[in-house]
């Protein structure tokens, strides 16, 4: 199987502070990689630079070969990269549908089809099947940010996948989601992997989410990798239970 | 410090758009053109000329509509524009005898390239330095119609410009000229219904909203930042290619860095982000004045004073206020939230 | 030479005011993210107070100045704050500048049509006579111009980093929320960065004035140039402020002598632009991390 992703020695300094120092790692096509590590281990400022928010001291990001470091995240998104935030990040103003076509319109057509085409960009019908996986049928309509939390939650990430992404940065997904909710997002998330063999990363805090979850576990410590590997190998190495799951 | 959060309570919390091609804003667009058509009709010359100038005012109001209540970037050059599609058809019309239509679409091409040139590098850092660029380029406009005399007349200014022909009907009248300008507004109002409910207008209402989650779902918000102030400063344009002709006198006054500042309060007044805000926007600020006479220069002063208490109260404008006594009268609509 | 050295005077001093306008405008913005389109009102508006106030009481002018200054800190320092800032920023920063353009508007036809639309004269408290320096004819009145800014913006340095009152003052400009985990009172630190503001415009406008004389247009250069030292200089940085005057001033004022009268302002405006081409963090600033 191809690798999607191959980060390689990646660095980045706020100042004197090593935030990642030195990380590298890959991800193998239609796997689910989880990334763990304790509050401020540089797992979001790891995310920020994969996806061009912010920029690395040193180092290379490579998407199925091709160098992507600095790309910006709009170009970035258009070549099958997409994620969501650790902040719910849906627009409040748009109807849930109005929300899942915005994901989509900027992959398809010109500029100009977007000005005199179709108002829904022909997105309405797959708008709509997102809305039925993701269960939202029956708040289609609704303004986004009426939804309750976990609803937002559950668009949020229905918006990442609306395009079809070859490659997903999940931040936090599970965080302040209730539990019922949290088994829908995760079967969701497994089904779409299954189905369109998407590959994704994600960063937790909620340890059972990721473990069961992913297929392979990073655990990263003051910026550096600590350890790699399934999550059984992970829950039992001596390093991790005495840095992380230790407490 | 850490930059401030772009939040934007100008704009309305935009409702769901009907299903259907027609919608209220629409109709509304085509009734008022109807009326307005008919309206001059016993108001005499001057009556006419001040409803051809609201809407004249209101085109320019419409593309800083879009720029500041669509897509949330501060002009400060509005006027500035208006005068260099106004000095263009001027120039154009009277020194070279090109026709006024070619020369209303060359005003308009060349606002919206100026647009592009001045919007790339300012948008490039932050989207407030645009304020800054803008004013720049305000005062730069300014000065060269002032001091380059041999072109633009200097403080006399172009006088004589002649108002257009239609299909070799002759438009000197005020009342023939005021239905063209109707046709001309009508069009222009049209022609931006139809992009904000574009997946352009989308894009600017995400990227307003939230630029950095826009970004993330592919939308290049530098493009459509830029296509926002450069389409915003083409009506501009446009709207001074119609003013040359209806006022048949320009000097550089009407295209100061305070008419700018003026034009954005009346998009704020009129309701940034309604469609159809800046007609009541510009009714504020360039019809009322007519009727108010005996205010004289102070209404200035009571316009900017009525703006600063919209702004504290209600920061949607006139439009605002009618939708909130709209839905306090007929309830609460759809029931969504 | 000796020309050139006045002209250099001249620019310094002018560019002193710029600089005293465009601390107070960096400091506003800071604190309370107010980015303040009237700034240039705010340094034309006290002069003419003083004048209003001479005329209207038939006070003696010390008296004037005195009910112009105050009236002019207790409206547009401690009023602006409270009656235009406060209620708005909740709506967000864009409502708030628009609101400083309508207040531009306000002080600009208001000084029109309650004082006058013709330029007064404005009491020099230094003779305008000129000294002689290595062969140079400065005027003594940019001396004064200079020596008095300076005097301001170094005392204002002595406040912000000597000072217990001025290191929270500090503190709130660079981080309000920390500053409130740290228990400063950041409300009333907004509220003094916007009576400096106004204390500065006062100085700027007293200093001024006897050259340029006070009319109500006066604010339209000065604003612009207060603006574009801000940006040149860093947004964000008091220090930069103080740089950027100074660069604009001499820059506008070498450009009217050596370059050309009727287009002197076009050449601050073209550094501006180079600036923001070139180095769009300013020449003191440093660059800004993208964030998410």
């Amino acid at each position: 199987m191809s690798q999607v992703l191959e980060v390689s020695n990646l660095h980045k300094a706020f100042g004197g502070i090593k935030a990642v120092d030195g990380v590298s790692f890959s991800v193998k096509e239609g796997e689910i990689l989880g990334i763990i590590g304790p509050n401020g281990c540089g797992k979001s400022t790891l995310f920020n630079c994969i996806l061009g928010q912010l920029e690395p001291t040193e180092g290379a990001v490579k998407l199925d070969g091709r160098d992507i470091t600095n790309m910006r995240p709009s170009a970035l998104n258009r070549l099958g990269v997409s994620r969501t935030f650790q902040l719910l990040q849906v627009f409040p103003e748009l109807s849930v549908r109005e929300n899942l076509i915005l994901a989509g319109q900027e992959h398809q057509g010109s500029m100009l089809s977007r000005l005199f085409g179709a108002r829904d960009a022909g997105l309405t019908d797959k708008a709509e099947q997102m809305i039925g996986f993701f269960k939202l049928g029956h708040l289609a309509d609704a303004k986004a940010g009426g939804l309750s939390y976990g609803q937002q939650k559950l668009l949020d990430a229905a918006m990442a996948f609306m395009a079809g992404p070859r490659l997903v940065l999940l931040d936090e997904p599970a965080g302040g989601v209730n539990l019922t909710m949290l088994g829908d997002l995760k079967e969701r998330l497994r089904a779409i992997n299954a189905e369109q063999g998407a590959t994704f990363v994600v960063i937790e805090h909620n340890m059972d989410f990721v473990m069961s979850l992913c297929s392979r576990v990073i655990v990263l410590a003051e910026g550096k990798v600590l350890a790699e590997g399934t999550p059984a190998e992970v829950r039992a190495n001596p390093a991790v239970i005495e840095a992380y799951l230790g407490h | 410090m850490s930059a401030p959060a772009t939040t934007n309570d100008l704009s309305r919390p935009r409702g769901r758009a009907l299903p259907g091609l027609i919608d209220g804003t629409l109709v509304t667009l085509l009734l008022g053109a109807a009326i307005l058509w008919f309206a001059p009709v016993g108001m005499g010359r001057y009556g006419t000329y001040v409803l051809s100038l609201w809407l004249v005012m209101s085109i320019a109001v419409m593309g800083l509509n879009l720029t500041l209540g669509y897509a949330g970037l501060k002009s400060l050059a509005q006027a500035a524009f208006m005068g260099l599609g106004a000095y263009t058809t001027a120039l154009l019309t009277t020194k070279l005898g090109v026709s006024w239509y070619a020369a209303f679409a060359l005003s308009g091409l060349l606002t919206f390239a100026v647009g592009i040139v001045l919007g790339f590098p300012a948008l490039r850092v932050k989207a407030h330095y645009l304020a800054f660029v803008t004013l720049a380029f305000s005062t730069l406009i300014w000065l060269i119609l002032r001091n380059e005399q041999w072109l633009t007349g200097g403080v006399f200014g172009i006088s004589n410009i002649n108002r257009p022909d239609f299909f070799g009907i002759k438009l000197f009248g005020a009342l023939e000229f005021h239905r063209f300008v109707v046709a001309v507004t009508l069009i222009l109002a049209v022609a931006q219904w139809w992009l904000i409910r574009s997946p352009w207008g989308r894009a600017f209402t995400a990227l307003r909203e939230n630029p950095i989650r826009a970004a993330s779902l592919g939308i290049d918000t530098r493009a459509y930042t830029l296509l926002a102030f450069a389409i915003g400063s083409a009506y501009a344009g446009f709207a001074g290619a119609l003013y040359a002709p209806l006022v048949e006198f320009i000097d550089p006054s009407p295209f100061s860095l305070s008419q700018s500042f003026f034009l954005l309060l009346m998009v704020v007044a009129g309701g940034a982000g309604y469609l159809l805000g800046p007609f009541v926007g510009a009714l504020l600020g360039v019809v009322l004045p007519e009727w108010l006479r005996f205010a004289g220069s102070l209404y200035l002063i009571i316009f900017a004073s009525i703006v600063l208490l919209l702004l504290i109260a209600c920061p949607q404008g006139v439009s605002g206020l009618l939708e909130r006594g709209w839905t306090k009268l007929t309830g609460r609509r759809g029931g969504t939230r | 030479m000796a020309e050139f050295t006045a002209y250099l005077i001249a620019g310094i001093a002018t560019g002193a005011i710029y600089a005293l306008a465009a601390i107070g405008f960096t400091l506003v913005w800071q604190t309370s993210q107010t980015i303040n389109f009237a700034q240039g009102e705010f340094v034309m508006l006290p002069a003419v107070l003083v004048l209003l106030a001479v005329k209207l009481f038939g006070a003696p002018l010390w008296l004037g100045a005195l009910i112009g200054i105050f009236a002019f800190i207790l409206i547009f320092g401690a009023g602006f704050k409270l009656v235009v800032v406060d209620p708005m920023i909740r709506h967000g920063v864009l409502p708030l500048a628009i609101a400083t353009m309508a207040l531009s508007i306000i002080m600009k036809e208001g000084a029109k049509d309650g004082f006058s639309a013709e330029a007064q004269n404005f009491p020099s408290f230094v003779p305008t006579s000129t000294i002689e320096v290595f062969g140079a004819a400065i005027s003594l009145q940019h001396l004064t111009i200079i020596a008095c800014a300076f005097a301001v913006i170094g005392a204002l340095q002595w406040f912000v980093g000597g000072t217990r009152l001025g290191r929270q003052m500090q503190a709130t400009a660079q981080n309000p929320t920390v500053a409130r985990i740290l228990g400063i009172p950041v409300e009333r630190m907004v509220l003094l960065t916007f009576v400096i503001n106004a204390a500065l415009a006062v100085v700027a406008s007293v200093l001024i004035s006897p050259i340029y004389l006070a009319k109500f247009s006066n604010g339209e250069v000065i604003g612009l140039f207060a603006f574009i030292a801000a940006i040149v200089g860093g947004f964000n940085q008091v220090r930069g402020a103080l740089v950027g005057g100074l660069v604009v001033g001499v820059i506008d004022s070498l450009a009217a002598a050596y370059i050309s009268s009727s287009y002197r302002l076009a050449v601050p405006l073209v550094l501006l632009v180079v600036i923001i081409l070139l180095k769009p963090e300013g020449l003191m600033g440093r660059k800004e991390e993208r964030r998410v």
